[in-house]
């Protein structure tokens, strides 16, 4: 083919003595790839938003929780055991789990003078913080004693102190749950919601003796969970598997039979949780794309026009020598100059949009640069695809009906 | 001057520029076959001056187009320069057109909005001539139909005997053996069509073959051979002994305000 310059510049000039109409054609483009930019920073700043706040959760940490086993359809075990000693057993025997808490909880109307509120209370050992990334930020948190002698001690979150004392001091005040009192020792640092939308600010934690002696009453020992944390994130896989064993044998679970427990692990729940954001990503950058097919059909809409009002022009290249490539190149280098505007455009819009979003939202957004490439790329793919079939239209005419044209 | 004057490029081969040997075409519309050529044999010699003439529909156009490569015989053969180009490829086609053949049309079919050097030009670009020299063959195609000063102006303000030579200039640009010229006075005043014969007899002069389709006899007489066509065949084919000189006829007709107005509308 001889002379792309040459094509760039016819193209460029039959852009130019149509302005509105190619600046409408653009603008077609430009808001579809403006849309899947958008979309995918938007994408990435909810994923990184949403894992970052999973990791802050405790990205090692490992939740048993009982199950009931059935055989024959029929429950096979009357009551489901997990225990202290289930937990002791863990921590001693596993190398590679770090931290274990038992954990119980319930909901509970608590009181603290006039004030009254409903709230999460919870029996933990102290493990629980560090495993769950929780800071003590007024006052102390509890300690081996105070586990020892089921004090009636207290650790409280943000929200329930706000609704609690206001503004008023609240370590060493003294909150009712249910018949007891009990002494507030420590505030726990803010930490805002959760990944589904939980207030993790909204708990009472105490010891979990204290818990099963005055808060639910139930079987020494007893827990309805274990809370570990694996000695790193490398290590969550094999701290399951030890688990798995230790549990089994103390259970006397034959190693095929299924386990009256189950083991979830953070690692798993974030991959179930970036699956749904892959495909909620996926599913919005479809739409997207839709307005850029838009765009695309009406960059071939107006090469159509463009085509039929120049068939004359067509005729006369045909007769002075232009080949049947040469007309094609011509049209379709316009068909990709408007899309590759449209593009470029698009992903400056885009940018812009972002920028404004990202500082509205207070969110880290990022355009990954394949987002970048594949803005300009699918452009001019779109100029390509959407081009041809009017350049090959304006290739492929006679060029005697052509020249006759009015 | 001689009618029969020849370029030294023809003068050295012994074979016709053109050779029509049995060539007819055919337009199948809705079942019906109209015979637009029915047979034609025809050889035109390197340097000659031929004008077609005809009544419409007498298939003078249609052959026309064949002779110019735009539209292929249903049967029969051409040779164009030695070269059988009845049955090459559209592109191949495309590179004859642009290597052997310059257009000139009744309705001047210059681009418009386009400068008449970049018109010029444009038979180069598909040639794939470097910038400068095709700035360069341009300006001097201009020159040689004497719009040097012209250079810049686009179609919609020449007039029309202006806009007909650029696009004799583009004709020329390529240095082609032949130029075919449809009805290129058909839309010119009688004083610029004269102006615009004189410059295809000086070209002619010049050693290149010119066929000229006109329906006109006044524009035949300029010819130095005459082919009269009539429902698709030859009816005549007359030399022209002592053609008009258009330069002659030029002078000879009287000075008219009105008729010899070349400003542009």
């Amino acid at each position: 083919m001889r002379g792309y310059l040459a094509a760039v510049r016819i193209a460029l000039r039959a852009i130019v003595r149509s302005k509105l109409r190619a600046a409408l054609t653009v603008l077609g483009i430009l808001i579809g790839v403006a849309a899947v930019v958008i979309v995918v920073a938007l994408g990435t700043g909810v994923r990184n938003r949403i894992l970052g706040e999973i990791s802050g959760l405790g990205a090692s940490s490992i939740y048993i929780f009982p199950q009931s086993t059935q055989a024959s359809g029929l429950r096979r075990r009357e009551s489901v055991r997990m225990s202290e000693a289930d937990g002791l057993a863990v921590l001693k025997e596993s190398t590679s789990v770090a931290a274990l808490s038992p954990f119980s909880s319930t909901s509970m109307q608590i009181v603290a003078g006039e004030a009254n509120v409903a709230t999460q209370v919870m029996g933990v050992t102290r493990s629980y913080l560090s495993i769950l990334s929780y800071r003590v930020a007024k006052g102390d948190g509890w300690t081996e004693a105070d586990e020892q002698l089921k004090a009636k001690v207290c650790v409280i979150g943000e929200t329930v102190r706000e609704d609690l004392f206001g503004s008023s001091e609240a370590v060493g005040q003294y909150i009712r749950i249910g018949k007891h009192p009990f002494r507030v020792i420590g505030v726990l640092e803010k930490k805002g919601q959760s990944p589904f939308g939980e207030d993790q600010d909204d708990r009472l934690l105490m010891p979990i003796g204290s818990f099963r002696s005055r808060v639910v009453p139930s079987a020494p020992g007893k827990v309805q969970m274990l809370v570990a944390a694996a000695t790193s994130e490398r290590t969550v896989d094999r701290a399951v598997e030890q688990i798995d064993r230790i549990l089994r044998q103390r259970h006397e679970i034959a190693p095929d039979d299924e386990p009256d427990f189950v083991i979830r692990t953070q690692a798993e729940f974030r991959a179930s949780q970036e699956r749904i954001l892959d495909t909620l990503t996926m599913l919005l950058s479809s739409i997207a794309a839709v307005s850029l097919l838009v765009g695309g059909i009406g960059v071939m809409n107006i090469m159509l026009v463009s085509v039929t009002e120049r068939t004359r022009e067509i005729g006369i290249r045909m007769a002075i020598g232009a080949s049947e490539g040469d007309i094609l190149v011509q049209f379709l280098v316009e068909a990709i100059t408007l899309s590759l505007i449209g593009g470029v455009m698009g992903l400056g819009a885009g940018l812009v949009v972002i920028k404004v979003l990202a500082a509205a939202l207070g969110w880290n957004m990022t355009l990954p640069v394949s987002a970048v490439v594949i803005a300009v790329g699918t452009s001019a793919t779109i100029g390509i695809v959407f081009g041809f079939f009017p350049a090959r239209r304006a290739a492929h005419q006679d060029p005697i009906t052509a020249l006759r044209h009015e | 001057m001689l009618p029969q004057s020849q370029g030294v490029a023809a003068v050295l081969r012994d074979e016709p520029l053109i050779e029509l040997a049995s060539v007819g075409k055919d337009y199948t519309t809705e079942a019906v076959v109209v015979r637009a050529l029915r047979h034609v044999d025809l050889t035109i010699q390197h340097g000659d001056f031929v004008a077609i003439v005809g009544q419409s529909g007498s298939g003078k156009s249609t052959l026309m187009n064949i002779v110019g490569c735009l539209d292929r015989p249903t049967r029969g053969t051409y040779r164009l320069d030695g070269l059988d180009v009845t049955r090459r490829s559209n592109d191949a086609r495309a590179i004859v057109r642009n290597r052997l053949i310059g257009f000139v049309f009744q309705g001047f079919n210059l681009l418009p909005r386009t400068t008449a050097l970049e018109n010029v030009e444009l038979p180069l670009v598909y040639r794939g001539v470097g910038v400068a020299e095709r700035r360069r063959r341009a300006l001097e195609a201009l020159g040689a139909v004497g719009l040097a000063d012209r250079l810049h102006h686009t179609p919609n303000q020449l007039s029309g005997g202006q806009q007909q030579r650029v696009a004799i200039a583009r004709a020329l640009v390529t240095s082609p053996p032949l130029l075919l010229a449809d009805e290129p006075t058909g839309n010119l005043d009688t004083r610029t069509s004269y102006e615009v014969l004189g410059l295809l007899q000086r070209l002619n002069r010049g050693g290149i073959t010119i066929i000229l389709v006109t329906h006109e006899p006044d524009i035949a007489a300029c010819a130095s051979r005459v082919i009269t066509m009539r429902d698709g065949e030859v009816r005549s084919d007359l030399r022209n002994e002592r053609p008009v000189d258009a330069a002659v006829a030029l002078a000879a007709l009287p000075p008219s305000g009105a008729e010899s107005d070349e400003r542009a509308p």
